[in-house]
């Protein structure tokens, strides 16, 4: 039963990786690949009616973490204190920019929310791939259950460790480097004219950067938690999703070259789902490593609920799953089609 | 644990000024698109688009400000998370799986489609917007109500909760109250604020036919939902106190000696040190009989309980209870004065209580906040009533100087937020209803 939460609580931040990330890559590419009023207006209507539903299964898989595994909700959002609320002051910041930016016709007020949403999706990125990188990297959890860290130290894992080091930081820019590959190919799908020319343009030299942090990031995970590929040679899954992973990012330049412009951004998908998918699965069944000692990691088994209220939980949540995917497919089959620069508002 | 308490009482109190228009206003919305289908009159349609404009920015605001709400419960009260999570983790869950859902996806819809979907359909995308911000409502008033009155738990092999019973945790009697008197607090607010404009746009004389139905909606609603407010619902949320928070009950009326023929404190200053009400003006035997349907019965006073289980602040709480209560006296005599001048047909002329009405709009929003300052104060020095202390509760390695800084940019963020609102807000209040047929 843990284990399937567990799988279940991956399967939810996948899903939220993919689709607000695309709505974040489109924040992070937003400057470059559209240059007039009018473009800009086409980004944004773009993101503008499914950015807060994709931010709602952050939400969700927050309540999923805190009902199924109580204790790794309650170590992990005390012990990333600093970084968890600066990211709650950008998702305010990003959602409000894209709320208000069209609101008025002033050059000053659109200019200042197209700043904000560009800084605000950037930063969000680099900070949810840092911490992505403290989970791999493990943090000093206590026999008590907590950790504190402060946000950077001397970026080093010794003497003592902070949030940002240069392995969370590649992290990050590993993770912005894959979002901003994943919205471009987004604009590429829904954009049509110079949005879409620029787009491809853009996800072409993305693709390479992508391909540099991965190599960069890759050969750092041992450096500061030696052991954490061990487990992918005994294990089918990571192995599994990591090929299926590989099979995606490969599959974006050559349909890209095919000229589809849906292909591509699934293709990234499944690059990014696999990947995640093949974390986790490696993490199994570690939820928050401890880096004091391995028994004070919190596992799936050590941080879960009861096993009454983990049964309950499966039985709404397959009800309520099933309603949000029919809400998805109705919006997003109300919103299908191209969005021109011409249309105006949103 | 003091800035932790400060911040956590700032940023729900005023993310919680967005959510109690928007759920009143939702039923409001759903009244007049229901006129619009039954009378085929366009005012209706009118009415309700312009609402669902003032509705969509309190939508947002409410959105990006509920968001830090369940990430502090990990990151400012992890002592908590981990002692309750195991039960109230399922509520917290439940409103994203099924009201965030169903309100973020039905609410692009509501706003954009009435062209593309036709009457039925978009009243329809109205009702299921109602119900989603409705069940949200009710999922964090269950997990509220848990910490109030804990009920379908047991202790497990760790010391911490976990959840024994389901439906007995939701369904607790406790939220069933709470949550109906929230709601029709809710419900108050919002047709005070559709009133209000009415009464604003009437006396400078503008869009007559709109301001009319404004007031008429919003009077009628607000005197419905204010007599319902005190009968059933305060009068049962005030019984469950007596029964099973007897310290809050004595602290929040002022109560600090045990008696039989406890009066009703309906002015006086607590004066914790001397353990005194001072300057009061009581009914005598009134508590009594509010709290146990009898004139003689006795009210234990707070000193029949140790000082270390007292509310840690009396004053605040027995101010708060009688602001509650005091505003929303004043909220239904004021509606009762409306409703009656709207049935004579002379509210128009009477601008004395135009005035008055168009100057009411903030009392629902510190008479509801006033409640909930009780609620919280009341259920002190605990976080989850007779299991754990709040002193417990807040995360134990979280360093003070942390929170005092976030606090701070919490504070400065909202700033900001509640200038841009009220100018929006203002702006639409300013464009009047007929703008709705200009834009796009």
């Amino acid at each position: 039963m843990q284990a399937l939460w567990y799988s279940l609580l991956t399967v939810m931040l996948i899903v939220y990786v993919v689709l607000d990330g695309f709505d974040f890559g489109a924040g992070i590419v937003y400057g470059l690949v559209a240059k007039t009023d009018a473009e800009r207006r086409q980004v944004i209507s773009a993101v503008g009616p499914v950015w807060d539903g994709n931010e709602v299964w952050l939400l969700a898989a927050g309540g999923t973490l805190f009902f199924a595994f109580p204790r790794a909700y309650a170590a992990g959002f005390s012990g990333l204190y600093m970084p968890l609320i600066i990211l709650l002051w950008l998702l305010i910041l990003r959602g409000l920019s894209i709320e208000l930016r069209s609101h008025e016709p002033y050059k000053l007020w659109y200019e200042f929310w197209d700043w904000t949403f560009r800084f605000a999706s950037i930063l969000i990125v680099i900070i949810l791939g840092a911490a992505l990188g403290n989970l791999v990297r493990g943090v000093p959890l206590n026999a008590d259950g907590y950790f504190a860290i402060p946000l950077f130290t001397n970026m080093l894992i010794y003497p003592s460790i902070g949030i940002l080091d240069y392995y969370t930081v590649v992290a990050g820019l590993f993770a912005l480097a894959v979002l901003a590959l994943h919205g471009s190919l987004f604009l590429v799908w829904k954009t049509d004219g110079a949005v879409r020319e620029r787009s491809i343009k853009l996800a072409k030299r993305l693709w390479w950067i992508v391909i540099v942090f991965a190599v960069v990031t890759f050969a750092l995970t041992p450096t500061v938690q030696p052991g954490f590929f061990t487990p992918l040679f005994g294990r089918v899954w990571p192995l599994i999703t990591l090929l299926v992973s590989l099979v995606g990012f490969f599959y974006i330049p050559s349909s890209l070259r095919g000229g589809s412009d849906l292909r591509p951004f699934l293709g990234s998908v499944v690059f990014i789902a696999g990947m995640l998918a093949s974390v986790a699965g490696t993490l199994f069944p570690n939820l928050i490593v401890s880096t004091i000692s391995p028994e004070y990691s919190l596992t799936a088994y050590t941080a879960s609920a009861s096993m009454y209220g983990l049964q309950i939980g499966l039985v709404w949540w397959i009800i309520g799953m099933i309603l949000v995917v029919g809400y998805f497919t109705f919006v997003y089959r109300n919103l299908s089609g191209k969005i021109s620069a011409q249309t105006k508002g949103q | 644990m003091l800035w932790d308490r400060l911040q956590f009482a700032f940023t729900v109190t005023y993310h919680y000024l967005f959510p109690q228009l928007t759920m009143g206003l939702a039923l409001i919305i759903v009244f007049m698109k229901w006129r619009a289908i039954k009378t085929d009159n366009e005012k209706w349609n009118r009415a309700a688009r312009f609402w669902a404009r003032i509705f969509a920015i309190n939508f947002a605001v409410g959105v990006v400000t509920g968001i830090p709400m369940e990430f502090q419960f990990g990151t400012n009260w992890a002592g908590f998370s981990n002692y309750a999570g195991g039960v109230i983790g399922q509520t917290l869950a439940m409103e994203g799986v099924f009201a965030f859902f169903l309100e973020s996806s039905l609410l692009g819809l509501f706003l954009f489609g009435e062209r593309k979907m036709g009457k039925r359909a978009h009243f329809a995308v109205a009702v299921g917007l109602c119900a989603g911000s409705w069940l949200s409502g009710y999922f964090i008033i269950a997990t509220n109500a848990f910490m109030q009155h804990p009920v379908g738990y047991a202790v497990g092999a760790n010391g911490s909760l976990q959840l024994a019973s389901f439906w007995q945790f939701v369904l607790n009697p406790w939220a069933i109250w709470e949550y109906a008197h929230n709601m029709s607090a809710s419900v108050i607010t919002a047709a005070t604020v559709v009133a209000s404009v009415g009464a604003l746009w009437k006396l400078i004389g503008k869009y007559n036919e709109d301001s009319n139905l404004f007031l008429r909606v919003g009077v009628i609603t607000a005197l419905i939902a204010s007599v319902l407010q005190i009968f059933p619902t305060g009068d049962q949320n005030g019984k469950l106190v007596a029964d099973y928070q007897p310290t809050a009950l004595a602290a929040l009326e002022g109560v600090f000696k045990s008696g039989s023929m406890a009066p009703l404190a309906i002015i006086g200053q607590p004066n914790v040190k001397e353990q005194t009400l001072e300057n009061p003006i009581v009914v005598p035997g009134m508590l009594s009989f509010l709290a146990y349907g009898s004139f003689s019965a006795t009210v234990k006073g707070l000193d029949a309980f140790p000082q270390e289980n007292w509310p840690d602040n009396i004053p605040l709480l027995y101010y708060a209870y009688h602001i509650m209560v005091g505003l929303g006296t004043l909220i239904l005599a004021l509606m009762a004065i409306s409703a009656l001048l709207i049935y004579l047909k002379r509210l128009e002329k009477t601008r004395t209580v135009l005035w008055l009405l168009m100057l009411a709009f903030p009392f629902p929003y510190i008479a509801t906040t006033a409640g909930w300052l009780t609620t919280e104060l009341g259920r002190q020095p605990w976080i989850v009533y007779n299991l754990l202390r709040t002193t417990a509760a807040a995360s134990p390695m979280v360093n003070t100087g942390d929170v005092v800084f976030t606090t701070i940019g919490f504070v400065g963020l909202y700033f900001v937020i509640g200038v841009g609102f009220l100018y929006l807000v203002g702006r639409e209040i300013a464009r009047g209803p007929i703008h709705a047929e200009g834009k796009e």
